[in-house]
């Protein structure tokens, strides 16, 4: 592996949990590079290691084995490294959407009042318009979605992990979202890994994608994305786009009887 | 196939009940209750309809023989006693010690018990020692401590506060910590995600998600400091609504006790609605 090609270096990370005498395997070893610039998915049934990757990413849990080097340096175990998205929005009922954006740089040390400076443009720009002294309770799922990823996007991070930041939403609101999403995936450049149940939104918007299976938890195969940028929505039509869709779900249901083999 | 299904001729349709059948089945039909508010005027007119009606009739009874006039008193003389009770008498004095003690109590009380409560957040540890102790303080009758607290603190003010205070304070405590258990563990870790200290977690987090846990027992403290002030001074004090009550019951000056009830009855709604407007305040932004 090349360490200072790859923005992202997961080395040979496991986790394994011990229960009472019984071991469990939430994460087999498992290697990854991603390199910067990125838009890396994990897709795989649930149970199979794709929350426990993040938290060990974000330090919010100490891995079994192996480290998580950044740009080639060992950061395993500490917090605040990368921008992390979690499934649900988390936005705080008692701040405006303004200061909900604002929290990541305000913890970071940002004054409050430059903190703000610096989110309202982004608000105004990325579809919050008029919202930002609202409450979050008055915002509509999609539009809650987008505060929270305007609120990990502004903690500077390059890395950004973003674990089903749609899978709550309807389908109409969810295409919305994805090209909300390219769309500021194009603008700011951060290397984006991604975590989805739903392969046809991982080929959409992925440059790679890792397919993960259960029991034990552990990526089973790697695919590049080989579909031209930018994308338009017709794209899901062609035939490149659903061969590499059949091919990710056939993936999918092969781990799916390999682990229900074992 | 709908449409077709629809423009099948009658005499085809098997849905069709036989004729007889519908005069043997009634069919069930009940429409939803209808609630209607009446208009506020209408609701409050009713309700000084009742209070003049009690008030009446009380006053009836009581001139009339049917209840004893000196153990019940009656509105009339209670009116009369509450003109010389401002005219007169020190009430102003007694109302504003009343009132200080209990106001006192209340801030103390719910303020310390909050912030006890909150620290139980930051050590799990600290949290479980604490525990048995803090379940043994609320369980004892911390009325019964009163002639010892006025042993302790004398017969002035400290003593009244003290007892507001014990009452307000295990409560306070107690909820202030189920708010610190409530705190949502997803949104502790997008915290710790965005690399913040355990500090900015709990001022930025643990204390503002407790806030409304913390305004849950505000119009509960009220009364409890307000029972708090007035046991004090029934059991040693020299000015208050309580030692009016207790002094007007030993000279059975019937009358007088109730307009001392009168009077902190109102001290009570004028408290609760302090209350309510520091509600709003605090429950800026806070949708429950």
């Amino acid at each position: 592996m090349s360490g200072p090609m790859s923005k992202l270096l997961l080395d040979d990370l496991s986790m394994v949990f011990n229960t009472g005498g019984t071991e469990f395997v939430a994460l087999a070893p498992a290697t990854l590079s991603v390199p910067a610039g990125r838009f890396v998915s994990l897709i795989g049934p649930s149970g199979c290691g794709k929350s426990t990757l993040f938290n060990i990413i974000a330090g919010l849990e100490a891995p079994t084995t192996g480290r998580v080097l950044i740009d080639g340096e060992d950061y395993t175990g500490y917090i605040g490294q990368v921008g992390y998205m979690l499934q649900k929005d988390l936005l705080l009922p008692w701040r405006t959407v303004l200061d909900n954006v604002a929290l990541g740089m305000e913890i970071a040390g940002t004054p409050i009042k430059e903190a703000r400076a610096r989110a309202l443009p982004l608000i105004k720009r990325y579809g919050l318009s008029g919202f930002e002294n609202q409450y979050p309770s008055s915002l509509s799922g999609g539009m809650r979605q987008r505060a929270a990823l305007l609120r990990t996007l502004l903690v500077e991070r390059d890395i950004v992990l973003l674990d089903e930041p749609f899978g709550a939403l309807d389908a109409q609101t969810k295409a919305q979202m994805q090209e909300w999403l390219l769309q500021i995936f194009a603008d700011f450049g951060r290397t984006v890994i991604f975590v989805t149940h739903d392969v046809e939104e991982a080929v959409y918007l992925s440059d790679e994608i890792h397919v993960m299976a259960t029991r034990p938890g552990r990526i089973i195969e790697t695919l590049p994305v080989d579909l031209p940028r930018p994308r338009d929505r017709s794209i899901v039509s062609t035939p490149r786009f659903v061969a590499m869709k059949k091919y990710c779900l056939d993936l999918l249901h092969l781990g799916e009887q390999g682990a229900l083999a074992a | 196939m709908n449409s077709k299904t629809s423009s099948l001729p009658a005499s085809m349709s098997v849905a069709e009940p036989a004729p007889q059948s519908k005069t043997k089945l009634k069919r069930f039909a009940r429409r939803l209750p209808k609630r209607k508010i009446w208009p506020t005027w209408a609701l409050a007119s009713v309700q000084g309809v009742i209070l003049a009606g009690f008030v009446a009739l009380w006053e009836v009874a009581a001139s009339s023989g049917w209840i004893d006039a000196f153990f019940w008193s009656q509105p009339s003389a209670i009116a009369h006693t509450l003109g010389i009770f401002f005219a007169e008498g020190n009430a102003y004095v007694d109302i504003a010690y009343t009132f200080r003690s209990t106001i006192f109590g209340f801030i103390l009380g719910t303020s310390l018990g909050a912030v006890l409560g909150m620290s139980f957040w930051w050590s799990r540890n600290y949290a479980l020692i604490m525990q048995p102790y803090i379940i043994c303080l609320e369980s004892i009758p911390k009325l019964a401590l009163a002639p010892l607290i006025i042993l302790v603190f004398g017969m002035g003010l400290a003593s009244k506060v003290a007892i507001a205070t014990a009452l307000t304070l295990v409560v306070s405590t107690l909820t202030a910590y189920s708010g610190v258990q409530a705190v949502d563990r997803d949104q502790e870790k997008l915290f710790y995600s965005l690399g913040a200290s355990r500090w900015q977690v709990f001022t930025k987090l643990v204390a503002p998600s407790c806030v409304p846990w913390v305004i849950s027992i505000l119009r509960v403290n009220i009364g409890l400091a307000l029972t708090g002030s007035i046991v004090g001074e029934f059991v040693a004090s020299q000015h208050g609504l309580g030692r009016t009550i207790l002094y007007a019951g030993q000279t059975y000056e019937i009358a007088l006790v109730w307009v001392a009830v009168l009077v902190l009855s109102a001290l009570s709604i004028l408290m609760y609605i302090g209350v309510s407007w520091l509600e709003r305040i605090l429950r800026k932004g806070v949708v429950r």
